[in-house]
């Protein structure tokens, strides 16, 4: 019998803390898919900070380091220039990257870090309870926005990878998306050139992923994929916003 | 004997820094350490090695923190403001049990504070000044070349109790120039480091991870239980002072880095005058050198502790001491360094009231 | 203690290269020397002044309330220096630049039209050295020898020609005192 599917061997085979219908799990497995892919399991080191995704140590296979709120890519940094012929990833939320942490991910990029970012973006604080993030939506509801985000007060969502795509630092900047297969498809072409990039040493790599939390979100996981598709898509579009090897994108 | 060099004390920490192999070096403008920085940032490129200016002294700690859970040795240096933001990467790389050498070249507090030296950020460098039960092992140098001696043995240390290392310094240290001379040392055997992250290929293929979660209430008490038993073997092994002529004294002078330089001046100055003083100097400030008291303790009838602030190190002495002895205080403030004669003056006062 | 002396100036008058030199020269004479500069927010044009410990015995403060020598090279610096010299010590001002007498009694004095003679040997910068000859002759705190060692270490590669006029300078302050 030919085995068709099977885990990746970068991930490990335990049960997740993550909800029901949150796409983590689907990212998680993209990452592990790549890392298996192109062979690098023995020379991955991942970095998670605090977030949804700061017990991804106990999910990847290749060595982990947990990382203070914000602090992925000054850690990764510090790894990726003692290890250069790693690859080095870092595994941030829209708060920890967009919020805390938008010194560290501007200056890594800024510098060229030889890093690939995956930026998991789901407009919200997952972890702490459903707190208002840099990227949720204006007029969206959470429990530090309980009359919806109102952007003369409390501002406008950050559009991160167009803001990083100013920068000469970056190789490769990507949106993309994971609320259906052929997005899923997308999303891992993507990381997979963000990892060849690092590992070819074009420079600073970031792919930014849309991404659901059908819990704080307080709908169903169908309806959260729908969500990033009628209401997070318009306000952040896909698509890869630098390519060094292509010129720069619309 | 080696080459003496005049140094300045910036340079020196970094130069012994590199002597001691290390490799990575993050760093962030503030006075008076810049020419720590600004002297790795020259040197590191001619020893294949890695500066990089960070973006905050946030970010710097935290590549250190990177850096050492790689396996390498790394340090960062900064002066109190900047040493505050770094507590947070601080309290993690003690949690995350890594090896690193950190420099606090000491300025006048609180808030911005000003730019001359001060010994304010005793409490911060001991008591711990992140969050959570942790220690770092703190030297504090009082010359240029215990300076270099001790950022030799920082390195050491680290490797060996896998725990950040603080070189408490501060702007006369920086700044000052004194001749010093790098001795090839080999201090003590240590791990390999099979716990770094560098890749499964460097380590046998199991998965190596730095952390320092714990969820489990349990198990995180355990996780301090453990740090707390190699806090108490680093007690037990690691207290460092220097006595001067204290086993005729009356009093004992109590003082560290700078001060202690100072203090020793003025202890000169008093047994010139026939008075019975000495000089405790605490190298070690964590752990603190009670061993070195208790050997003061019987004969000495009264301390003065002398610092740079408004009394911290003298609530350890305090604690030493435990009511057998009067502790007496004598502190400038605000980047004042207190000259030799104001501490003689202090003493002859003690003396001269306690006849 | 051999000397303990703070130079003072404005900045660019070299103060504290002149206070680097006679340590880098006591520290060739085998004695225990430490520099120790004033150190403030200003780049340019403040003041500058630092204190320069030679010793026989190691270096204990290395900050000086009382020195044995002062080298004031403008008019601030006399004023604020000049009442901290230990009596029986001395004092050395740049009388090209300070048109004012010391009024201290108890130490000695000394005048040393330090530009002046710079500029007869062709460049005002080794005011400096005049001075610092002044200061050798009046301490004899290093040897000749040392503060040529302490030169030519001092000098960059491509300005070793400059070694004979920053010696012939040291010369000149000497002989003022003499």
């Amino acid at each position: 019998m030919v085995k068709v599917f099977e885990r990746p061997k970068a991930l490990a085979d335990v049960p997740t803390h993550y909800c029901p219908g949150c796409t983590h799990g689907i990212i998680h497995r993209l990452i592990a898919e790549v890392i298996d892919e192109l062979g690098i399991v023995d020379k991955t080191i991942g970095v998670a900070p605090v977030g949804c995704a700061v017990l991804a140590y106990n999910y990847f296979t290749c060595d982990m380091q947990q990382a203070a709120h914000g602090r992925a890519p000054a850690v990764a940094t510090g790894i990726k220039r003692v290890c250069p012929d790693s690859a080095v990833f870092t595994y941030q939320g829209d708060g920890d990257l967009a919020s805390i942490g938008c010194a560290e991910i501007v200056h890594a990029a800024a510098r060229s870090e030889q890093i690939t970012t995956i930026f998991v973006n789901n407009g919200i604080y997952g972890m702490t309870g459903g707190q208002m993030a840099p990227t949720t939506l204006p007029g969206d509801k959470t429990t530090t926005s309980p009359y919806g985000r109102d952007t003369s007060k409390q501002g406008f969502p950050i559009r991160i990878s167009e803001m990083l795509a100013t920068l000469d630092g970056p190789a490769y900047i990507a949106r993309v998306s994971v609320h259906n297969v052929a997005n899923i498809v997308r999303a891992r072409k993507a990381i997979k050139k963000a990892f060849e990039y690092q590992l070819a040493g074009k420079g600073f790599t970031l792919v930014e992923i849309l991404s659901t939390c059908p819990t704080n979100w307080g709908i169903t996981p169908i309806e959260a994929l729908n969500k990033v598709k009628s209401e997070m898509l318009p306000y952040f579009p896909l698509g890869e916003i630098k390519d060094i090897e292509a010129g720069e994108k619309k | 004997m080696g080459e003496r060099i005049l140094m300045k004390g910036n340079e020196a920490i970094g130069e012994a820094a590199i002597k001691a192999g290390c490799r990575f070096f993050f760093g962030y403008p503030i006075t008076p350490q810049n020419e720590l920085p600004e002297y790795m940032s020259r040197r590191m490129p001619q020893v294949d090695g890695t500066f990089v200016q960070a973006e905050s002294e946030i970010a710097a700690i935290n590549m250190v923190y990177g850096a050492a859970g790689a396996g390498a040795r790394a340090m960062t240096s900064s002066s109190s403001p900047g040493i505050s933001l770094k507590q947070e990467g601080i309290s993690y790389i003690a949690g995350a049990e890594l090896p690193a050498v950190i420099v606090n070249i000491v300025r006048g507090g609180p808030g911005l504070g000003g730019i001359q030296p001060g010994q304010g950020d005793y409490f911060q460098s001991v008591k711990g000044g992140g969050h959570g039960d942790y220690r770092l092992i703190v030297l504090a140098p009082a010359n240029l070349q215990e300076a270099v001696d001790l950022v030799t043995e920082a390195f050491d240390l680290a490797d060996y109790y896998r725990n950040p290392v603080l070189i408490l310094g501060d702007g006369l240290l920086g700044q000052m120039m004194e001749p010093v001379e790098f001795k090839a040392t080999k201090l003590r055997e240590l791990p390999a480091k099979e716990w770094a992250t560098n890749g499964l290929r460097n380590h046998g293929g199991k998965t190596n991870i730095i952390n320092s979660l714990v969820l489990d209430p349990h198990g995180l008490e355990e996780h301090n239980i453990r740090l707390q038993e190699k806090y108490a073997r680093i007690v037990e092994a690691e207290q460092k002072a220097e006595i001067v002529d204290c086993d005729d004294a009356e009093l004992a002078i109590v003082a560290y880095g700078s001060t202690a330089r100072i203090a020793k001046t003025a202890v000169t100055q008093l047994r010139q005058e026939g008075l019975k003083v000495g000089l405790i100097r605490p190298i070690s400030l964590w752990p603190f050198p009670v061993k070195d008291f208790e050997k003061v303790i019987p004969t000495v009838k009264s301390f003065l502790t002398v610092e740079m602030s408004a009394g911290q190190m003298v609530e350890d002495v305090r604690l030493t001491v435990n009511g057998c002895k009067p502790v007496y205080f004598y502190g400038r403030m605000g980047g004042i360094v207190p000259a030799p004669e104001e501490i003689a003056a202090q003493v002859r006062e003690i003396l001269g009231g306690a006849k | 203690m051999i000397l303990d002396v703070i130079m003072a100036g404005f900045g660019g008058q070299g103060v504290m290269l002149m206070g680097q030199l006679l340590t880098y020269a006591g520290m060739v004479d085998n004695k225990q020397v430490s520099w120790m500069p004033a150190y403030g927010p200003e780049m340019r044009g403040g003041t500058a002044n630092c204190t320069v410990i030679v010793s026989d015995a190691p270096v204990g403060s290395p900050v000086v309330s009382e020195p044995k020598a002062v080298i004031a090279m403008n008019l601030p610096s006399l004023d604020k220096f000049e009442p901290l010299v230990k009596p029986g010590g001395v004092l050395i001002y740049n009388s090209s630049l300070i048109h004012r007498a010391p009024t201290r009694t108890d130490v000695r004095l000394i005048a040393i039209p330090a530009n002046e003679i710079a500029a007869e040997l062709g460049n005002t910068r080794v005011a400096n050295m005049v001075m610092l000859g002044a200061l050798l002759a009046a301490t004899e705190a290093v040897s000749t020898s040392a503060v040529e060692a302490a030169l030519k270490k001092a000098l960059p590669a491509h300005r070793q020609d400059l070694l004979p006029l920053n010696l012939e300078a040291i010369a000149r302050g000497r002989e003022l005192v003499k």
